[in-house]
C-alpha cells in the first residue's frame, strides 16, 4: 500500500522519514520538506530487515537521496533474543561467582507447574573468573589479578567469542577493577564488542545488571552488522547520513553510537507505539490513557498520566532474561487475535491463553488454521471485512468458519454459531479487561479515569467493548492506528538516561554528595545527546529518585525539581509519591535512596498531527453490512475512515474501514472527529 | 444458564480474588507479603466454607487450605461459640489446629450480606513476621509445644461492625515483636477484604443474586467434572510412594510420609497409612495443610485446572488420624507450612507420575533452604536477623531437564542478590555457584542445586537453619537416579562440624571468619541415564556440570580427548542398557 501526498503543511523545509519494522510489516510516515505526508506499508523482510526499509520507501514514492533524515525503529535485536540468533559471548567475572547467570532469583516459569527450563545467554564453558572482590562500599578486598585476565580473555577468543563482558560484584559501588580489565581486554579483543556491566548499569542486584550487560554484548554484533548494512544500502542509493534509531526508553539516539548499549533496542519496539500515542493525546488535550495494542498472539498495555508514559527499570524481555534500563513500562497481557477458543474438560468455554499465532493462524487466514480464534469470530460476526483482511494465504469462505464455530464451541454448547463466536468475543474482552485492569491498579491507578487509546490492526475492533467492560468513557482512536509505530519514529526524541545507585539512607548522604552525581550524569548525558547535532532543538534534564522505605525491595520513581535538591525536598517528594501510588503515609520509617537517575532530552522539533490528519474528499458512507451484536444482526453503516471530516459523528452500530485498522462501534456508542483527525468514541 | 455468562462470571469471580490479591500485598508494609507473595486470597460459601474462588497470585500452599478455616469459623459460629456475623465484621484467626498452617499465617474473615443475609464469605491468610514465641520469626527448630511457637488466636471479631476492636489489638501487640509496624499490615488485610467486598457487590448488581449463586453452583460441577476427566486418563491402579522428613529437629530419626493413590472410578484417593507418629519437634502437621499440600501437588500437575472445592471434591484424600500429617493440640507445627507441605506434595508427585509418566517431574528439591542469623552488627551498633533462602534442582521430565534453583514447590518468591544481603549484613558471599553434579542422572536429568558460603565478617552471631533432604537426596523416576541431598558444614576455628540433626539447627554461635557452607539439592533424573543423547552427556561435561568419570559411570558416555563423544567406546559401555 502506498499513498499520494495527502496534506500541506508550510513550516518545515526537511524530510524526515519514521520507519518502524515491526513482525509482518514495516511501516513509513514520512513528512516532505512542504509539510506533505506519505505513508506506506510493505511486507518485512525477515532475514534482512534493510530491505524492507528500502522497499517501504520506494512505495512512498521518494527515494532515499532525498530524504534529510531517518528515525528508525527495528526489531532486529528483539528477534535475535527471542530466537536465541545471538553473538558468541564471552564473560569474566569474580572468583566464586561465575554462575550467577545461570542460577537466577529462585523462580520457576509459572506458579503452578514444576517444568520449564532456562538457558542462560553465555554458557558455563565461556564465563571465566578471575581473582578480585569489592565489597557493598566499594572498598577492595581482593585486588585485581590482571594476568588472570589477559589470560582468560585470550583463551574466549582461542574459543571463538566475538563480544565479551566483564562483569564484577559490587562494580556499582567502585568500577576500578571493570575499568581496568576493560582495559586489558581492549588491548586484546579485536573489536569494540566489549560491555562492562557497570558502564551500562551502575545498580545493584548482580543477576539483573549482568543480564542486561550480557544480553547488551549478546545483541552488539547483530545490532552493528545491521545497521552498518542498513546504512551501506542507504548511502549506495544517496542518503550517507546517520540514522537516530530508537530505544526502549522512548528516545532515540544517533546510529553511529548505538551499538554500544544495544540492549536499549530490545524492547523499542512497543516502546515507539505509546510515545506517539502520548504525543497524539497531549495534541488533543488528553492527559491520562491506557494505551491497547492489541495484535495476533498477544496485546501491549501501557499507561499515560500527565501525558507522560509511565517509565519502569525492572522490565524482562523473556523468562530469566530481565533488562534493568529504564524502559517504556509496556506490559503484555497473552490475548490476542490469534487466541484459541475451546471448550475444557469441565465443559466450560475458554479463551485462549494458547494461540494460533501467525502459523497456522486463525482459519480465515488460509493458512492451515482449523480452531477458532477470536479473529474468526469477528469474520464471522461481520465485524472484520472478509474482503479487507490483511496478509491471506487461500481464500477462506465465511462458510468455513461459520462451521468450524458450529463444530468446536456452538454444538457442544447448545448455541448458534453465531452466538457462539459473540461468546467468545464477550469472554476474550473480559478477561482482557481484567487484565489490563490489573496493569492499570498495580500502578495505582484506576482505569476508569483513563481514555482507551486503541491502535495496531486488532486494537481498534475491541476498544469500544473494551472500554465498556472495564467501565472506560471514553476511547480514542488515532488517525493512522495501524501506523502509529512509525509515527512514534517520527516524533521521538533524542534521549539518554543515566543511573547510579547509592542505596542509602537519605539521612546517611549529603546533599553535595547527591548534586555531584547528578551533574556528573548530566554532563554525560549532554555530550550523548549533543551527537545529535542539528537535530536538537533544546535540551531538557529530568531527574528522577528511586526511593523505597527500608526493608522494601520495590522501587518508586520520584520526580527531582532541581539540580541540587535539598534531603527535606526529596524526602517530601517521596512521601508524596508514595502516598499517591499506595495510599500510606509511614513517617516512622526510614526512606532509602536507592538510584539517581538523569535523563537528558534533545527536543527536536515538534511534530504537528494536523499534517498526519487531513483526509480525503471521496464519499465517506460506504454502505451497510450485516453486523452481530448483543445477540442480534444489525444493520451497521460502513464508513470510510479517510474520509470522514472534523465534527462528523457516526453513530453505532457502524464499523469505519480504512487501509491499515478496522474500527467497531458497538450499538448504543457515538463517534465523534476532532480537529487532528483523531476518533473520539462515547462507549 | 449459558455458557457465556457462565464463563464470564467465572472469570469475574477470579478477577475478584486476582484484585484481593493485589491490594493485599501492594499495601502490605512486611516484605514478606509485599515482595514475597506470602498471601493468599479468596471467596467462599456461605454454608460450608467451600472454596468459589481464590486468587492466581496466591501462594500455592494456602490452595486449598483456606476453606478448611472458613469451616471451622462456619461450624464454631453454629454452635454458638463464637458471635454471628454482622455487616462489617472481621474476624481474625491464627490456630493451625482450626483449619490453618503455622501460627505465623494469619487469617482474616469478613461476611458477605445481599439483602441482609449472608452470601459467602471473603477470607485472607497474610504470613505475618512474627507472631512471638521463642525466637523471632516463629521457626523454631526447638519447639515441643505450640505455646512456644507463639500468640494462637482462636476466631475473634478484630474488626466490629467496621470499627477496629482496639483491646483485642493491644492483646495482640503486647504478645509479638515489632508490634508497631503490624498496624500496617493489618490494615492492608482488611483493606484487601474491602476491596473484594466492593467488586463483588458490582457483580451482585450486574447479574443479580439468584443468577450469581446458579453459577457458582454450575462453576463448581464444571471443575469436578474436569478433574474426573483428567482422572479417567489414568489407568485403574494403585501406586505407592514414600517420602522422608530428615527429622523432626528434636528426635534425630526421619519421619516417613507413606501414600498410596488409587485411581477407581472417577476417584482419585489418597492413603496415608503407614505414615510416622506425630513427632516431638514442629515438624508436624496439621490436617488443613495436609490437604492443601495434596492439593498443591495435584495443581502442580494439571497447572490449568481452575481453584475451587469442585476440582477437589474428586480427590478422596483420607484424613490421616494418628499420623504425624494430622497432628492436634498441643503439637509444634512451624514446619508444616514450609517443609512438611513439600515432602508430602513430592509423595503425591512420585505416586502420580508412575500414573502418568508422560506429565509429571521427578522428584523437586523441595526445601524453602532456610538459613537465619542473628547478631549485632558492631559497626552499627544494631542488632539484626538475616535471612538467606536458596532454591534447589527440579526435577527431570519427559520433555526436558530440570530447572535450576528453582523456588520451593509452595512457594514463588525470589532470592535477595548477594549484593543486598552484603549490603545489610556483616557477611561476605565467598562463593554462589551452580552446585556440581547435583542434578540426578536421567534420559533427563535433574536440575542444579546451589552451593554457597558465607563468611561472618563483625560481631558474634548464631546460625539457624530450617532446610530438608538432607538425608535423603530427591528421588528419581522411571530409572533415574536421586538429586544429591542438602548439606550443612559450619567452618570455625579451622574445623569442619555438621549439623546433627543434618538440615536442622538452632543458635550455633558464629564468631568474625568463621563460615557457613550450604549445598542445597539437585533434582531427581527421569528415565534410564543410557538413554540420554551422548551430545548431551558431552556438552555437561565441557560445561563442568559432571566429570568425564561421572559421564562414564552415570551415563554410559565416553568422552574422547577433545571433549567429543567417543562413538565406538560408548557402545561398548551402554551394551544393551539403553533400553
Amino acid at each position: 500500500m502506498s499513498a499520494a501526498p495527502t496534506s500541506r503543511c508550510n513550516r518545515m523545509a526537511r524530510r524526515i522519514a519514521g520507519i518502524d519494522v515491526g513482525g509482518t510489516f514495516t511501516d513509513l510516515v514520512m513528512q516532505e520538506a512542504d509539510g506533505t505526508i506519505r505513508i506506506a506499508k510493505v511486507p518485512t523482510t525477515a532475514a534482512n530487515q534493510a530491505g524492507g526499509v528500502l522497499a517501504a520507501i520506494e512505495a512512498a514514492g521518494t527515494t532515499p537521496a532525498a530524504l534529510d533524515l531517518i528515525v528508525h525503529g527495528t526489531t532486529a535485536t528483539t528477534n535475535a533474543v527471542l530466537e536465541r540468533k545471538l553473538a558468541k559471548v564471552g564473560l569474566i567475572t569474580t572468583a566464586g561467582f561465575r554462575d550467577v547467570l545461570e542460577l537466577g532469583r529462585r523462580t520457576r516459569p509459572r506458579a503452578y507447574g514444576m517444568t520449564g527450563s532456562f538457558e542462560p545467554l553465555i554458557p558455563r564453558e565461556w564465563r571465566r573468573e578471575v581473582a578480585e572482590r569489592m565489597d557493598a562500599r566499594g572498598h577492595v578486598l581482593t585486588p585485581l589479578d590482571e594476568a588472570a585476565v589477559e589470560r582468560e580473555v585470550r583463551a574466549l577468543l582461542a574459543e571463538g567469542c566475538e563480544a565479551l563482558v566483564i562483569h564484577f560484584l559490587h562494580a556499582y559501588a567502585n568500577p576500578a577493577h571493570e575499568t581496568r580489565a576493560g582495559e586489558i581486554a581492549r588491548a586484546i579483543w579485536p573489536n569494540d564488542y566489549v560491555t562492562l556491566g557497570h558502564s551500562l548499569l551502575s545498580e545493584f542486584r548482580e543477576y539483573e545488571r549482568g543480564t542486561t550487560a550480557s544480553v547488551n554484548a549478546a545483541v552488539q554484533p547483530v545490532l552493528d552488522r545491521y545497521i552498518r548494512h542498513l546504512q551501506d544500502r542507504l548511502a549506495e542509493a544517496g542518503h550517507a547520513r546517520d540514522l537516530l534509531v530508537m530505544n526502549g526508553n522512548g528516545g532515540t539516539v544517533p546510529a553511529r553510537a548505538v551499538a554500544r548499549e544495544a540492549a536499549k533496542t530490545v524492547m523499542s519496539g512497543p516502546a515507539s507505539g505509546v510515545m506517539a500515542a502520548a504525543a497524539t493525546l497531549v495534541q488533543s488535550g488528553v492527559r491520562n490513557a491506557i494505551t491497547c495494542d492489541m495484535g495476533g498472539t498477544s496485546t501491549d498495555v501501557a499507561l499515560i498520566a500527565g501525558g507522560v508514559p509511565e517509565v519502569s527499570a525492572e522490565l524482562s524481555i523473556a523468562y530469566g532474561l530481565p533488562i534493568h534500563l529504564p524502559m517504556v513500562d509496556v506490559r503484555t497481557v497473552g490475548a490476542g487475535g490469534g487466541s484459541i477458543a475451546w471448550i475444557d474438560r469441565g465443559g466450560m468455554l475458554r479463551v485462549g491463553p494458547e494461540s494460533a499465532g501467525s502459523t497456522p493462524g486463525p482459519i480465515c487466514y488460509g493458512r492451515g488454521g482449523v480452531r477458532p480464534t477470536v479473529t474468526d469470530a469477528n469474520l464471522l460476526l461481520g465485524r472484520l471485512d472478509p474482503d479487507g483482511l490483511l496478509a491471506t494465504g487461500r481464500r477462506v469462505a465465511v462458510e468455513e468458519v461459520r462451521e468450524a464455530f458450529a463444530r468446536e464451541i456452538g454444538d457442544p454448547l447448545g448455541m448458534t454459531p453465531e452466538q457462539a463466536a459473540e461468546a467468545v468475543i464477550r469472554l476474550a474482552n473480559v478477561l482482557m479487561a481484567g487484565a489490563i485492569r490489573m496493569v492499570s491498579l498495580s500502578r495505582g491507578h484506576d482505569p476508569r479515569d483513563f481514555a482507551l487509546f486503541a491502535f495496531g490492526g486488532a486494537g481498534p475492533l475491541h476498544a469500544v467493548a473494551l472500554a465498556r467492560e472495564i467501565g472506560i468513557p471514553e476511547v480514542f482512536v488515532p488517525f493512522r492506528p495501524g501506523l502509529t509505530n512509525a509515527l512514534g519514529c517520527l516524533v521521538a526524541d533524542l534521549r539518554q538516561d543515566v543511573v547510579n545507585t547509592l542505596n542509602r539512607g537519605l539521612d546517611d548522604i549529603a546533599e553535595a554528595e547527591i548534586a555531584e552525581v547528578l551533574a556528573a550524569q548530566e554532563a554525560r548525558g549532554r555530550s550523548s545527546v549533543a551527537a545529535g547535532g542539528a537535530e536538537v532543538e533544546r535540551i531538557e534534564v529530568q531527574r528522577v529518585a528511586e526511593m523505597q522505605f527500608r526493608g522494601q525491595t520495590h522501587l518508586i520513581r520520584v520526580p527531582l525539581d532541581t539540580a541540587a535538591p535539598t534531603r527535606g525536598q526529596i524526602q517530601a517528594a517521596f512521601e508524596e509519591a508514595y502516598y499517591a501510588r499506595f495510599q500510606v503515609r509511614l513517617p516512622e520509617i526510614r526512606a532509602v535512596l536507592v538510584n539517581l537517575t538523569t535523563s537528558v532530552v534533545g527536543r527536536r522539533r515538534a511534530f504537528d498531527l494536523r499534517a498526519l490528519a487531513a483526509g480525503d474528499s471521496g464519499e465517506a458512507r460506504l454502505g451497510t453490512r450485516r453486523l452481530y451484536a448483543d445477540g442480534a444482526w444489525h444493520e451497521a453503516t460502513i464508513w470510510r475512515r479517510e474520509a470522514l471530516r472534523e465534527d462528523a459523528r457516526i453513530p453505532g452500530p457502524a464499523v469505519l474501514q480504512q487501509a491499515d485498522a478496522t474500527i467497531i462501534l458497538e450499538p448504543g456508542s457515538e463517534a465523534v472527529v476532532d480537529a487532528l483527525g483523531n476518533l473520539r468514541v462515547r462507549a | 444458564m449459558d455458557a457465556l455468562t457462565l464463563a464470564v462470571i467465572q472469570a469475574g469471580l477470579q478477577q475478584v480474588c486476582n484484585e484481593m490479591d493485589l491490594a493485599f500485598s501492594r499495601s502490605a508494609f512486611s516484605p514478606v507479603i509485599a515482595e514475597a507473595d506470602d498471601r493468599s486470597d479468596g471467596i467462599y460459601a456461605a454454608e460450608d466454607g467451600a472454596l468459589i474462588a481464590q486468587g492466581e497470585g496466591g501462594l500455592p500452599v494456602f490452595v486449598g487450605a483456606m476453606q478448611h478455616s472458613a469451616g471451622h469459623l462456619i461450624r464454631l459460629i453454629g454452635e454458638g461459640a463464637v458471635a454471628a456475623p454482622e455487616p462489617g465484621d472481621i474476624y481474625i484467626v491464627n490456630d493451625p489446629y482450626l483449619g490453618g498452617t503455622h501460627l505465623m499465617d494469619v487469617r482474616f474473615a469478613r461476611p458477605f450480606f445481599v439483602d441482609g443475609a449472608l452470601f459467602c464469605w471473603l477470607q485472607n491468610t497474610g504470613h505475618w513476621p512474627d507472631t512471638g514465641g521463642m525466637v523471632p520469626g516463629g521457626f523454631s527448630a526447638h519447639a515441643t509445644e505450640v505455646e512456644q511457637e507463639g500468640l494462637r488466636l482462636p476466631p475473634v471479631k478484630l474488626f466490629k461492625r467496621g470499627e477496629m476492636d482496639r483491646e483485642i489489638l493491644s492483646i495482640i501487640q503486647s504478645n509479638i515483636r515489632v508490634a508497631e509496624q503490624r498496624i500496617g499490615d493489618i490494615k492492608a488485610q482488611a483493606a484487601a477484604l474491602l476491596v473484594g467486598e466492593r467488586r463483588l457487590n458490582e457483580m451482585v448488581a450486574r447479574y443479580g443474586a439468584a443468577t450469581l449463586r446458579e453459577a457458582i453452583a454450575l462453576i463448581r460441577d464444571r471443575a469436578a467434572e474436569r478433574m474426573r476427566a483428567e482422572i479417567r486418563r489414568m489407568p485403574e491402579a494403585t501406586w505407592h510412594a514414600e517420602a522422608f522428613v530428615d527429622s523432626d529437629g528434636v528426635v534425630n530419626e526421619p519421619l516417613r510420609i507413606a501414600l498410596a493413590v488409587t485411581r477407581q472410578g472417577d476417584t482419585l484417593t489418597f492413603d496415608f497409612t503407614g505414615s510416622s507418629k506425630p513427632c516431638a519437634g514442629p515438624m508436624n502437621s496439621v490436617w488443613a495443610t495436609t490437604y492443601s499440600a495434596v492439593c498443591l501437588g495435584v495443581k502442580h500437575i494439571f497447572p490449568d485446572v481452575p481453584i475451587n472445592a469442585g476440582t477437589f471434591a474428586p480427590l478422596n484424600i483420607i484424613r490421616p488420624e494418628g499420623t504425624f500429617l494430622d497432628a492436634r493440640y498441643p503439637r509444634p507445627v512451624s514446619g508444616c507450612a514450609a517443609e512438611v507441605s513439600q515432602r508430602i506434595a513430592e509423595a503425591v508427585f512420585l505416586c502420580l507420575a508412575q500414573a502418568l509418566p508422560d506429565e509429571v517431574t521427578a522428584a523437586p528439591a523441595g526445601t524453602s533452604g532456610n538459613f537465619a542469623l542473628g547478631g549485632t552488627d558492631p559497626a552499627r551498633g544494631a542488632g539484626y536477623v538475616m535471612y538467606q533462602i536458596t532454591g534447589g534442582g527440579y526435577g527431570g521430565n519427559a520433555k526436558e531437564d530440570g530447572l535450576t534453583n528453582g523456588c520451593s514447590t509452595i512457594g514463588i518468591s525470589k532470592t535477595a542478590p548477594v549484593e543486598v544481603m552484603e549490603q545489610y549484613y556483616p557477611i561476605l558471599f565467598t562463593r554462589f555457584a551452580l552446585r556440581e553434579a547435583s542434578g540426578g542422572a536421567g534420559a533427563h536429568r535433574g536440575g542444579f542445586g546451589v552451593h554457597y558460603e558465607v563468611e561472618l565478617l563483625r560481631g558474634e552471631a548464631r546460625a539457624s537453619f530450617v532446610m530438608d533432604h538432607g538425608r535423603f537426596g530427591p528421588p528419581g523416576v522411571l530409572g533415574g537416579g536421586d538429586g544429591a541431598p542438602n548439606a550443612v558444614r559450619i567452618h570455625r576455628d579451622g574445623a569442619t562440624t555438621i549439623p546433627l540433626h543434618l538440615s536442622k539447627d538452632q543458635g550455633i554461635a558464629l564468631a568474625p571468619g568463621d563460615r557457613v557452607e550450604v549445598m542445597t539439592p539437585g533434582g531427581g533424573g527421569y528415565g534410564n541415564p543410557f538413554a540420554r543423547d551422548p551430545a548431551l552427556v558431552a556438552r555437561d561435561v565441557r560445561r563442568g556440570y559432571y566429570t568425564r568419570d561421572q559421564a562414564r559411570t552415570l551415563w554410559g558416555v565416553a568422552i574422547a580427548a577433545d571433549g567429543t563423544v567417543d562413538d565406538a567406546a560408548t557402545e561398548a559401555l551402554r551394551q544393551g542398557r539403553a533400553a
